[in-house]
């Protein structure tokens, strides 16, 4: 069965050009991608993952607000009993990926990930948790 | 009498200019002409101005060097200003943070980890007066990158200058106050399309009748092409909008040449060298010809195109950060032989963090080689009359044709409803999202060679850059600046000053930007402000789209 990803922008950065490109590769890498669209709250999202039943939430950030966001929907997630992987990506500086990953998130995608590192990334993700 | 020929003009132009030195030669002492050509060429300073829009282009005056920056609360942003202005920046350009550009107060649950982030936290008044504060607004010119509150930040701009004693007339700068370009690629909308228009067209209208020195909108490409579309896109969606602007100038009673001088563009200087010198030639061609004769301008001001230039922030990359010093010089130099009127360049850090002073300072440190060491701006439009070049600007200008059809059509002949319903249907969305991909395609196959990202990556793992850290107490800090707002203010006089201005924003024959006014000098919030016009416009919802 192919993996199902849910790609949100939780927040107000509009910065939308990553989270669509990488959305349409997953896809022609075979994966199912629902997008939230702009604007969305760490509640909103861990709703819509569960409801749409995905394999994993990617959260893409640009403004720098992912080490408050980020952990907030890992928890929210967490608090209604879902056990789903948070993977990010966009701009974060180094220092905070190791922070992030102590927060639960899953994997950090820097600028310049390939496809193929996310698309394999992922899988690898979904395969280990299920 | 004899009519005078494109290089008389420019002769006569030129000789009445002002010089910045005696003589301009190479570093070697060959002696250099300003503009070099046959009799028959065009000229700069002469329609349609494909070579610039002054006859002695850069001998008069340099481009001006407008570092965009803001960061934190208002008083760290001032800092760096002054400290931009002490290292020879000669222009500010005000970033503001994520809450700010939506209309948030700090205090709003959905600014929470947003405050001070991208750019400095505004919320009031007070905080108005701190960015300023030691700053000659009468010497330095200030452009505000603000879009859906941009009538309101102007508001509180005028009411800042008024408590200081400077009339709003004296008042010189820019603000951004491009909402289509929001809709269709930076995502910063508020209000619906329509609403926000007439926001615009208040700002237009105030600033037409008493801010003779303002410029009202910035039409921004830049954004278009970060957001992934093609230069030709970029030229043609952002001269479409620029059209749309000045038709809804026209349906306020304002002529063309009341609106179109007033107007300045922003473009992006991307990594493809010669392809981002045709886009600023043509776009320089194409405005002055729809002006002159689709709009029936006659104010030679109305058909020059000036614009700001920013370096790509999209071409740089986190792996080995220094080398966008390299990548960002090649860009600036597009810009400037491109004829750009002021030009931001990006910092090295910019893929990994907010920049660091040091690497803003490289960043300007690139333009002041371009500008004082390579002698490139000695000669107007070096490149022109190169085949190359040439034929590539008439390509730019036929695909921007192209898509000015397009746009027309889907506005059954008006630019201002074609724009407007090419974002209600997703078309210009759509077409910014499918070059984006077309891109990231190539990179990921290879085809297209990214240095440190699929191919020379040799110096990948070295050492970390120092970035800049901005720590959760600028958001504590600003939260406590505006408490302290709340509580001194008269709230009989700000929930007046609101009502006020909900009523004028619901009667479209009225301008909001007095209610606005007395709202900032009453020392309302942004954010209330902006609910004010919100209970009366609605807020605008994106359909999510792949």
């Amino acid at each position: 069965m192919s993996v199902r990803v849910l790609v949100a922008k939780v927040g107000l950065d509009g910065h939308d050009r990553g989270i669509k490109v990488v959305a349409r590769l997953m896809r022609d890498a075979g994966m199912e991608v629902v997008y939230t669209g702009l604007f969305q709250t760490p509640e909103s999202v861990a709703a819509s993952a569960i409801q749409e039943d995905v394999d994993v939430v990617g959260l893409s950030m640009l403004s720098g607000a992912h080490m408050t966001l980020a952990p907030l929907v890992v928890e929210a997630l967490r608090v209604r009993g879902s056990d789903i992987p948070v993977v990010v990506g966009g701009i974060v500086p180094p220092g905070d990926v190791e922070l992030l990953g102590e927060l639960g998130v899953a994997a950090v995608f820097g600028p310049g990930s390939s496809a193929e590192e996310i698309v394999g990334t992922i899988t690898g993700i979904v395969s280990h948790s299920t | 009498m004899v009519e005078e020929s494109a290089e008389e003009r420019w002769r006569r132009l030129y000789d009445q200019s002002s010089l910045r030195a005696k003589k301009f030669t190479t570093l070697s002492g060959i002696p250099l002409a300003p503009v070099y050509g046959p009799e028959d060429a065009e000229f700069p300073g002469v329609y349609p101005y494909t070579r610039g829009v002054h006859a002695s282009m850069y001998r008069t005056k340099l481009w001006t060097m407008r570092m965009f920056a803001g960061f934190g609360v208002a008083t760290d942003t001032n800092a760096r200003f002054l400290e931009i202005i002490r290292s020879g920046g000669t222009g500010l350009s005000t970033a503001f943070d994520m809450p700010t550009l939506l209309g948030l107060d700090s205090d709003d649950p959905m600014s929470l980890g947003e405050v001070g982030r991208c750019g400095v936290a505004i919320d009031s008044l007070a905080d108005v007066r701190d960015l300023f504060a030691g700053i000659d607004l009468s010497r330095i010119t200030t452009s505000m990158t603000i879009n859906s509150p941009a009538a309101v930040m102007l508001a509180l701009f005028v009411a800042q200058a008024e408590e200081a004693g400077v009339p709003r007339a004296t008042l010189g700068g820019t603000l951004q106050n491009d909402i289509l370009k929001e809709y269709q690629a930076q995502k910063e909308f508020v209000f619906p399309p329509r609403q926000s228009m007439r926001l615009v067209r208040d700002t237009i209208t105030f600033t037409a009748a008493e801010m003779p020195k303002w410029n009202s909108i910035s039409v921004s490409g830049y954004h278009i092409r970060e957001a992934g579309s093609t230069a030709a896109e970029e030229l043609a969606f952002t001269l479409a909008n620029g059209f749309a602007y000045v038709e809804l100038a026209l349906t306020a009673g304002l002529s063309v040449d009341e609106v179109a001088p007033r107007l300045s563009f922003f473009f992006n200087a991307h990594i493809d060298f010669f392809e981002e010198i045709a886009k600023y030639r043509a776009a320089r061609r194409l405005w002055a010809k729809w002006m002159r004769d689709h709009y029936g301008a006659k104010d030679e001001r109305s058909w020059q195109l000036r614009f700001h230039t920013q370096t790509a922030g999209v071409s740089l990359t986190a792996q080995q950060p220094e080398i966008n010093v390299a990548r960002t010089a090649i860009e600036a130099l597009a810009g400037v032989l491109g004829g750009t009127q002021s030009l931001h360049t990006n910092s090295m850090d910019e893929a990994l963090a907010l920049p660091s002073e040091k690497a803003a300072r490289i960043a300007l440190r690139t333009q002041q080689i371009i500008a004082y060491e390579t002698n490139v701006a000695n000669v107007a439009d070096p490149l022109g009359g190169s085949w190359f070049i040439e034929e590539l600007t008439n390509e730019m200008d036929l695909e921007a044709e192209v898509i000015f059809a397009e746009v027309a059509k889907m506005g059954e002949g008006s630019m201002l409803e074609g724009c407007v319903r090419g974002i209600e249907e997703n078309w210009f969305q759509g077409r910014i999202s499918d070059s984006a991909y077309e891109l990231e395609r190539s990179f990921n196959s290879g085809e297209r060679i990214v240095v440190g990202v699929n191919d020379f990556t040799e110096g990948n793992d070295d050492e970390d850059l120092a970035t800049l850290v901005i720590t959760h107490e600028d958001e504590q800090k600003q939260l406590k600046r505006l408490a302290k707002v709340r509580r001194e203010r008269s709230g009989e006089r700000v929930a007046s000053a609101l009502e006020r201005l909900a009523h004028d924003a619901g009667d479209p024959t009225v301008n909001v930007m007095p209610a606005l006014i007395e709202a900032a000098k009453a020392y309302a919030t942004v954010g209330e402000m902006m609910s004010a016009l919100a209970r009366v416009f609605g807020r605008y919802v994106e359909v999510p789209t792949l």
